[in-house]
């Protein structure tokens, strides 16, 4: 008896189960917390230390970046992002691991079309689309000023 | 000589031999529950190679000399090997073959390759055109990520129902040997496709093609479900199992009893992380050639239906939205020649 798309999606969602999210919510908010809590440890001690508030949010960002690429190259920060997900993948380090993964994975290919070409594979998007909505915002922040 | 039975299936008349078999599995299928029945479990995943790509071709190469020496025999034995993987243009296996000197026959039928290249060795011993014949396919976890998700190293959680791909091989020799497993029958299916288009539910869009090919052979042949004592699916994993035994039910056809996949084997479910199951040309390869193929030869196993199933898109058809076509075929294995 033949099967027809639409009869096969309604015993295709019934066979296949969701995502646990009443796993990963909780999860996502305690891996995600707590690197923002990092991140607020090392701004706070970084102010301590004499650097300037506008300069320790900066230098905050770096050590997270640095942090997580060096997670990444120690295969660690995929087993992290594995219970962490939206948690880590939101903060700053996860856009820094979505430039290091493709950096290790393609330099197989060389440094020009490998690593250099594939490098934003992931984040090219997300830096696209952030430019781009940081110029409508720009635009429109000109414009009330104006009027 | 073959006869043909219908547009899909043939009988192979004289039941070409399975001569040899081997299989050798990564580091994570050497952990699952099938681990001591493989020839070789390499727990480097790199296989001793510098990319993954010449990993997985080390990986093929080294099973199918594996199987050919199994049957006391040299590659210059061999008149035809017939093999594929799933790495674009098949790179896998033409790098790994080309040292082998073998007359060679490449075959993409994405995970469903080690039922496609048995089915076409099969035939050609059949009718006399090859004295030996090899098949092989393989897979590679972490080449078959690089490919076709994300890179490795890249943090980002899988779905309930994403399958993992499979770090292995299978190879076997086919000839005509006159010893248990034989190659009794194959049915070749057609491409299904019922409009899935999630790429991490693979085993909904293989399920129908499997669903299409057994209820063919069992029309063909005349054969009932339990007149096998395995059917032994390809990768479909849990979502696909339930969704072909759902499909088959409609037609009042229960494999519920004999019924088991090759994805639901290679790996322990609940331990292992791999969510839905296995999958990969090499998950239902190794399974056929690392304990299937020794219990039909042992008697274990008298008749088997190996269905291995692929899922045929490709990156780029995801990206455009496409839905996923599935293809799957049967070979009939049996430890009696009649």
């Amino acid at each position: 008896m033949a099967v027809d798309k639409m009869e096969y999606d309604k015993m295709l969602k019934k066979a296949s189960p969701n995502s646990k999210a009443y796993i990963n919510i909780p999860m996502a908010f305690i891996i995600g917390g707590l690197i923002c809590v990092l991140g607020q440890f090392l701004m706070t001690s970084y102010e301590k230390m004499g650097i300037s508030t506008y300069f320790s949010g900066t230098v905050t960002s770096i050590t997270l970046i640095f942090l997580s690429a060096l997670l990444t190259g120690l295969n660690l920060y995929d087993n992290i992002a594995k219970h962490g997900g939206a948690g880590t993948l939101v903060p700053i380090t996860g856009f820094a691991n979505a430039v290091v993964a493709p950096a290790l994975e393609f330099k197989a290919e060389g440094l020009i079309l490998g690593l250099g070409a594939k490098l934003f594979t992931i984040a090219g998007p997300v830096i696209v689309y952030g430019v781009t909505a940081s110029v409508i915002y720009g635009l429109i922040i000109y414009i009330f000023k104006l009027v | 000589m073959s006869l043909r039975l219908s547009q899909n299936t043939i009988i192979l008349n004289t039941s070409p031999s399975i001569a040899s078999y081997a299989s050798i599995v990564g580091k994570k299928e050497g952990e699952g529950p099938l681990g001591k029945h493989f020839d070789l479990v390499n727990d480097d995943n790199t296989f001793g190679e510098s990319t993954w790509e010449k990993s997985e071709s080390r990986l093929q190469k080294d099973t199918v000399s594996k199987a050919i020496s199994k049957a006391n025999l040299v590659p210059s034995d061999i008149d035809f090997i017939f093999a594929g993987d799933l790495l674009n243009q098949c790179i896998g296996t033409t790098f790994g073959l080309r040292e082998l000197e073998i007359p060679f026959i490449g075959l993409y039928g994405a995970c469903s390759t080690m039922a496609e290249s048995i089915a076409m060795g099969g035939i050609f011993i059949d009718n006399d055109v090859a004295i030996n014949v090899a098949a092989v396919t393989s897979s590679h976890f972490c080449s078959a990520e690089k490919q076709f998700r994300f890179p490795l190293e890249y943090g980002g959680q899988r779905t309930p129902t994403s399958q993992w791909t499979a770090t292995a091989s299978g190879a076997v020799v086919i000839n005509k040997k006159n010893a248990p497993p034989f190659i009794r029958a194959v049915t070749i299916g057609k491409i299904m496709d019922l409009g899935v288009v999630d790429v991490n539910n693979m085993g909904a869009a293989m399920a129908p093609a499997a669903h299409y090919t057994i209820g063919q052979h069992l029309a063909d042949t005349g054969k009932r479900p339990e007149d096998f004592d395995l059917i032994l699916t390809g990768d479909l994993g849990q979502v696909g199992s339930e969704l072909l035994i759902d499909l088959l039910n409609r037609d009042g056809i229960d494999i519920t009893e004999n019924h088991n996949d090759c994805g639901l084997m290679l790996y322990d479910l609940d331990e292992q992380d791999v969510h839905a199951g296995g999958s990969g040309c090499g998950c239902s390869a190794s399974v056929l050639c690392g304990y299937i193929l020794d219990q039909v030869k042992d008697g274990i196993l008298s008749d088997v239906l190996f269905v291995a199933t692929g899922a045929l898109m490709s990156p780029t058809s995801v990206d455009q939205g496409e839905s996923i076509p599935g293809i799957a075929h049967a070979i009939h294995i049996s430890n009696k020649s009649e």
